[in-house]
C-alpha cells in the first residue's frame, strides 16, 4: 500500500502528542500539569473543551492522583492516556510498578526532566531512568515526528493482550516539546483504524463477568506473577516489531528496535537514547567526512531492552562508547552495564566500553562535543567512566 | 486448584475471575489458638456467630454446635465478644 500524502505541519513535540491524543481520542485522561509536559494537557484540554474529542478528562490534585485514576479506569475498561515528567513521575512513582502488575495499558507520555535536586526543570533522562525497574515499557523518540507516531503505536504494543503492560513514550523535555519542528500527520482515520478498539483483559465494568483486581499475593503467588510481567515484556518486542512494521505501511516511516546509522563499517560506534541522536548523526557526518569509520545507534525502546539486536550491532566493533543522560550516583551511568551486559552475547568478542555521562539538567551538547567523544575515545584519551564538560 | 509450580496457571496481572476463591484460602493455617465453646454456658444469642470475621462459628437450627477449623485463625474476637463467658481460647492445633 502506498502512503497516502499528507500535508506538513509545523508543532512542537508536546502538541504533536496531543494531537495524536486527539486522534486516537481515548476514552479517559488524568493528568496534573507539569513543565515541560504542561502543553501536553492544556492543549488536550482545548480539544475536550471544543468538543472535538469525547475523553473523560479528570483534573485531579496531584500526579498521585492522576496515575491512580489511570490505573482504576483502565482496570474498568477504559482506554487511558496521562503525561508527566521529573518530579511528577517521582510522585507517581509508587503507583508506577502496581499499574504493571496490574497489566494495565496506560499510556504516559514523559516530557523527560531532571530530578531535584538541585532544582532543574530542564532536559535529562533521570524521572525515565528511575523508572526503570517498574514494569513499564519505556519507548523513546529522536524527534517531534517521532513522538507523533510513538504516541500513536504505543497503545497497539501496550494494548496487545499478550503484553497488556503500560508504557511510557519518552520525548526530550524543551529539545523535542517546546521547539517548533516540520511533522506530517496521519489523517484522522487512518490513526483511528490503526489503533482499533480497546478490548480491555477482565475489565471491572463487565457486571456480567464478576472479578477482583490488585489482590494480595503471598511468597507463593509474588514471584510468579512478577515472572509473567517478565514474559510479557519478552513477548513485547516480537509485538513491537510486529507493529512497527504495520506501522509503516500506513505511514512510509521505519522504525526498529535499535535504529542504526552509519553502524555497517564502523569501527567505532557510540549508543545513544532519544533527541541526542540527531546531533550525534551530525557529529558522525562531519568525522566520516575526515575519514574516520564512526557510527550511531539509538535503542528504540529501553524496556524492554532489545538485547540481541543490540549485540548484533555491536558485534565486530573495536570500541563502544554507551551515553548516558542520567546518572546512577556511585557507579556508571544507567545504559552502560546494560550495554556491555547486550555485549556479552557475542560471546567472545568485548569490543573496548566507554560511558560518557552528558547533558545532565538540560547541559547543551552540542556536534563539537559528540565529535570530541569519538576523538578521545580513538586517541585513547577517554576513561571508562567519563563526565562530559565537567571540569576536574 | 492452582498449580503453583507453573506460573502460566495464575490469571494475568494478579486478578480473582471467579468469586467465592476466600473459601480455598485456609486462614485456620496461621492459627496458634483455638476457640473452646462451653456449650453448658451458651445461651445460643449468636454474637459469637455475628463477630466472628471468619464466618467460623457453625450453626445448626439456631443452635451453635462448633467451630470451622479450615478457616478459624484464632483471633479470639469470639470469646470477647460472649456475654456469657463461654468460650476460651486454649493454645495448640485443637
Ligand atoms: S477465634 Fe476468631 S476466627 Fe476463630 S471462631 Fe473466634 S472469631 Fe472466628
Ligand atoms: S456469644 Fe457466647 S453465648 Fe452467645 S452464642 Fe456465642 S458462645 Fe454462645
Amino acid at each position: 500500500m502506498t502512503p497516502a500524502k499528507h500535508s506538513d505541519i509545523a508543532i512542537n513535540g508536546d502538541c504533536a502528542v496531543a494531537l495524536a491524543w486527539r486522534q486516537i481520542d481515548p476514552d479517559v485522561c488524568a493528568a496534573y500539569p507539569i513543565t515541560p509536559q504542561t502543553i501536553i494537557v492544556e492543549k488536550f484540554a482545548e480539544y475536550i473543551a471544543n468538543g472535538e474529542v469525547k475523553t473523560e478528562f479528570v483534573c485531579v490534585e496531584s500526579e498521585h492522583s492522576a496515575l491512580t485514576l489511570c490505573v482504576t479506569a483502565c482496570s474498568a475498561g477504559a482506554r487511558t492516556f496521562t503525561a508527566t515528567a521529573s518530579q511528577g513521575m517521582a510522585y507517581m512513582w509508587e503507583v508506577l510498578p502496581i499499574a504493571a502488575s496490574m497489566r494495565v495499558p496506560i499510556i504516559m507520555a514523559v516530557a523527560n526532566r531532571a530530578v531535584s535536586g538541585p532544582i532543574n526543570i530542564n532536559n535529562d533522562h533521570g524521572d525515565v531512568m528511575s523508572a526503570r525497574d517498574t514494569g513499564w515499557m519505556s519507548l523513546f523518540a529522536e524527534n517531534v515526528q517521532q513522538a507523533y507516531d510513538l504516541s500513536i503505536i504505543a497503545p497497539r504494543i501496550a494494548e496487545h493482550h499478550e503484553v497488556q503492560l503500560p508504557c511510557l513514550m519518552n520525548l526530550d523535555g524543551f529539545i523535542l516539546t517546546h521547539a517548533i519542528e516540520r511533522m506530517t500527520p496521519l489523517d484522522t482515520h487512518a490513526v483511528k483504524k490503526f489503533v482499533g478498539e480497546f478490548k480491555p483483559l477482565y475489565p471491572l465494568l463487565d457486571v456480567e463477568h464478576p472479578v477482583s483486581h490488585n489482590l494480595m499475593d503471598g511468597p507463593l503467588f509474588y514471584f510468579p506473577h512478577k515472572y509473567q510481567t517478565v514474559k510479557a515484556m519478552d513477548k513485547a518486542l516480537e509485538v513491537t516489531k510486529q507493529v512497527f512494521k504495520e506501522f509503516q505501511q500506513i505511514s512510509g516511516r521505519e522504525y526498529n528496535l535499535v535504529e542504526e546509522y552509519m553502524c555497517d563499517d564502523a569501527s567505532c560506534i557510540a549508543i545513544v537514547l532519544g533527541s541526542s541522536f540527531g546531533t550525534m548523526k551530525e557529529a558522525v557526518d562531519q568525522l566520516r567526512r575526515e575519514g574516520m569509520h564512526v557510527g550511531v545507534a539509538m535503542p528504540r525502546l529501553y524496556r524492554p531492552w532489545p538485547i540481541s539486536d543490540l549485540a548484533k550491532v555491536m558485534k565486530g566493533k573495536k570500541s563502544v562508547i554507551v551515553m548516558d543522560r542520567h546518572l546512577s550516583i556511585g557507579s556508571y551511568g544507567p545504559m552502560f552495564p546494560e550495554v556491555v551486559a547486550a555485549a556479552l552475547e557475542n560471546e567472545g568478542e568485548m569490543p573496548k566500553m566507554y560511558n560518557y555521562i552528558y547533558g545532565l539538567g538540560g547541559a547543551d551538547t552540542m556536534v563539537s562535543d559528540f565529535v570530541s567523544v569519538y576523538k578521545d575515545v580513538k586517541e585513547g584519551k577517554a576513561k571508562r567512566i567519563n563526565y562530559l564538560g565537567v571540569r576536574e | 486448584m492452582v498449580n503453583l509450580a507453573n506460573y502460566k496457571d495464575l490469571v494475568i496481572g494478579d486478578r480473582v475471575i471467579k468469586p467465592g476463591s476466600s473459601e480455598e484460602f485456609k486462614t485456620g493455617d496461621w492459627r496458634s489458638m483455638l476457640p473452646v465453646i462451653d456449650l453448658d454456658k451458651c445461651i445460643d444469642c449468636l454474637t459469637c456467630w455475628i463477630y466472628c470475621p471468619d464466618d467460623c462459628i457453625l450453626v445448626k437450627d439456631d443452635k451453635v454446635v462448633g467451630i470451622k477449623k479450615t478457616h478459624c485463625k484464632g483471633c479470639g474476637i469470639c470469646a470477647k465478644a460472649c456475654p456469657k463467658k463461654a468460650i476460651t481460647m486454649v493454645e495448640g492445633e485443637e
